[in-house]
């Protein structure tokens, strides 16, 4: 054993400091006042430092803060009791209990270590100190002493000072700036000043609650996930996870944001024009795969609504990193005439056990057993559709292609814009009480039913929405009897499966532009180490 | 106090925001002596000019117990509920 120990400062009860002394032999024992097995080994430990202390430098690292006195009073100590309250020496010691003992030689080598009470290692220890100083044994009734008991927990172990030091510590991950707040100020309150908030509280990220978060994924704290417009500010693991944090997310769900911050920082979903559009766009982020599971994320009952942790802070996060990074506030070139919930969280689950369907992210060409984050940019919804009567396959299908015409606005048709229609499980089973009815016969039905001839397409008195009136003369009345449908093809219109087993009500969400001019749906793998 | 991490991209330091400024004066001002001596004679100066230059505005007086020490609480909070502006006098 021949480890060299941190270097440690630490003071006494009366305030003078202290560290390890070269050229001298030195006995350090961590200690604890409320630890039973502390006060066995302190009364060992004077016996040490009256036989030996003229050549070992015998030193007591306590832990118990103003309780420290007392362990000395207790055991009239008369070695230096030091005070490492803030069990910064514990953790760089990296001791796991107490009492913890380091004996130590002139190099400043460890010659040996251990924790609790066997009295079998004390004795050791004693014989070796004597033979190394050739100092008489120190004068202790062994026989007296228990034979083992183990030692007590490192007070540093506790899972709210090991974050606290760990955050703090040399080699700690955290690059982000510090911010320290006066104890005056209200950190809720500052933070809304700062405009870290889309206008809900956030939770403070301190370093430890980022550390722990950080803990959610196997990434290294400072890979580029992505540059945000529209600043193009650097998306590190880090900075996702500080607002991860903010947004009330779990440790288990940074993986998720992640793959989510990477789907809307590329070109094809386009976050910018999303962010800056005066429709007011919004991602919304439909999860697939395993992890929906394992982070308990609503597929069922109210998924698009409130209630579920894991679907709210997903969301919000997202829409933080935009915000915080990508320095997206509203009014700068976050511009939406009257924006939309969805601009503070839109995330849910599909319920792929509930469907027969080809879950989203199968249809996308993943693995069933992927997990995989889509998100797509809609300005409005969930838009209720609702068919209760209907008991027929095609004639729920007929409603929920009906549901579909407010898109943009019901006299537009052949729309080349996404729709995403939510089926909700009762129309699940109505459309497929017959057989099977697939994903393609669903959405030409949705294209058959809303099919009209262009010349209702024309403005007119009512509105002057569609198909200018000279453009409509120059096309002639045989061209605008041609029949078009709602979308420009079936593959805007995206269908999953979610909500809960009672009502009959589905879901639509309402696309932005779709494609090249504006954003495409994107997909990206969840990477779950 | 309370650490927290950056969460923007950090181009743009972190400050105070000043609170809005209106341009114009109604209401209580209050005059803050912190106690450093003679702070009292400029806030007495500035008192007469606030009367004889806005006679329509009252001006109420407050004193820190020391100049080195923040202000406390209760009195913090007394200048908030009862003024609408507040001028500190630093100096010697």
């Amino acid at each position: 054993m021949s480890a060299q120990q941190p270097i440690f400062v630490l003071n006494d009860l009366a305030g003078n400091p202290h560290s390890l002394s070269a050229n001298r032999y030195s006995l350090v024992c961590f200690v604890k006042e409320d630890c039973e097995t502390c006060n066995t080994a302190a009364p060992v430990l004077e016996a040490f430092h009256k036989a030996y202390g003229d050549t070992v430098e015998v030193l007591l690292i306590s832990q118990s803060g103003d309780d420290t006195a007392t362990f000395a009073a207790t055991h009239m100590l008369s070695m230096p009791v030091l005070d490492d309250r803030s069990c910064k020496t514990a953790f760089e010691w990296d001791i796991e209990s107490v009492p913890s003992v380091f004996w130590i030689d002139e190099s400043g080598a460890v010659v040996s270590k251990f924790e609790g009470f066997i009295r079998a290692d004390w004795e050791a220890l004693a014989t070796d100190i004597a033979s190394r100083t050739t100092l008489p044994a120190a004068q202790i009734d062994w026989a007296s002493l228990p034979a083992w008991r183990p030692g007590c927990g490192s007070k540093h172990l506790d899972p709210s000072v090991y974050d606290k030091l760990r955050a703090a510590a040399d080699n700690s991950p955290i690059r982000a700036r510090r911010i320290d707040v006066a104890a005056s100020d209200d950190v809720a309150e500052f933070m809304f000043d700062q405009g870290f908030s889309d206008g809900l509280p956030l939770v403070p990220p301190t370093p430890e609650r980022v550390l722990r978060m950080l803990g959610g994924t196997h990434r290294n704290p400072q890979d580029i996930i992505a540059t945000v417009p529209p600043n193009m500010g650097e998306a590190t693991v880090e900075k996702i996870a500080i607002n991860a944090v903010m947004a009330g997310c779990k440790p288990e769900y940074l993986p998720v944001v992640i793959a989510a911050v990477e789907a809307v920082c590329t070109d094809e979903f386009n976050i910018h024009g999303v962010t800056a559009t005066t429709m007011g766009a919004a991602p919304v982020m439909v999860i697939n795969g395993p992890i929906r599971h394992k982070i308990g994320m609503n597929m069922q009952l109210g998924a698009l609504g409130a209630g579920n942790r894991a679907n709210a802070t997903i969301g919000r996060a997202l829409r933080l990193v935009v915000r915080n990074v990508g320095g997206a506030s509203t009014g700068g070139v976050e511009r939406s005439t009257h924006g939309n919930p969805m601009k503070f969280t839109m995330c849910f689950a599909e319920w792929e056990e509930r469907s027969p369907w080809p879950a989203l992210h199968v249809e996308r060409g993943f693995d069933a057993e992927d997990s995989v984050v889509t998100v797509f940019a809609m300005t409005g919804g969930p838009t209720l559709i609702v068919d209760q009567p209907s008991r027929a396959p095609d004639q729920i299908a007929g409603s929920l292609g009906l549901g579909l015409e407010g898109v943009f606005l019901p006299k537009l048709r052949n729309l080349p814009v996404d729709a995403l229609l939510v089926v909700c499980p009762e129309h699940l089973d109505t459309l497929t009480r017959e057989g099977a009815y697939p994903k393609e016969r669903l959405r030409d039905r949705i294209q058959e039913v809303t099919t009209r001839p262009m010349s209702e397409m024309v403005m007119n008195e009512t509105s002057g929405a569609g198909i200018p009136a000279q453009t409509a003369e120059q096309m002639g009345p045989e061209a605008l009897q041609k029949t078009v449908p709602k979308f420009a093809g079936p593959e805007y219109i995206h269908i999953v499966v979610a909500g809960s087993d009672a009502g009959k009500f589905s879901s639509v969400f309402h696309g932005w532009a779709t494609g090249a001019v504006g954003s495409l749906s994107v997909s990206k793998k969840i990477d779950l180490g | 106090m309370v650490t927290i991490l950056d969460p923007t991209d950090e181009r743009v330091p972190v400050e105070r925001q000043i609170t809005t400024r209106s341009g114009i004066l109604t209401g209580t001002i209050g005059l803050l002596d912190i106690s450093k001596p003679r702070g009292n004679v400029m806030l007495d100066e500035l008192e007469r000019l606030l009367k004889q230059k806005a006679p329509e505005v009252d001006v109420r007086r407050y004193a820190k117990p020391t100049f080195a020490k923040p202000c406390p609480q209760p009195l913090r909070e007394e200048i908030r509920n009862e003024c609408d502006f507040l001028i500190e006098a630093l100096a010697d």
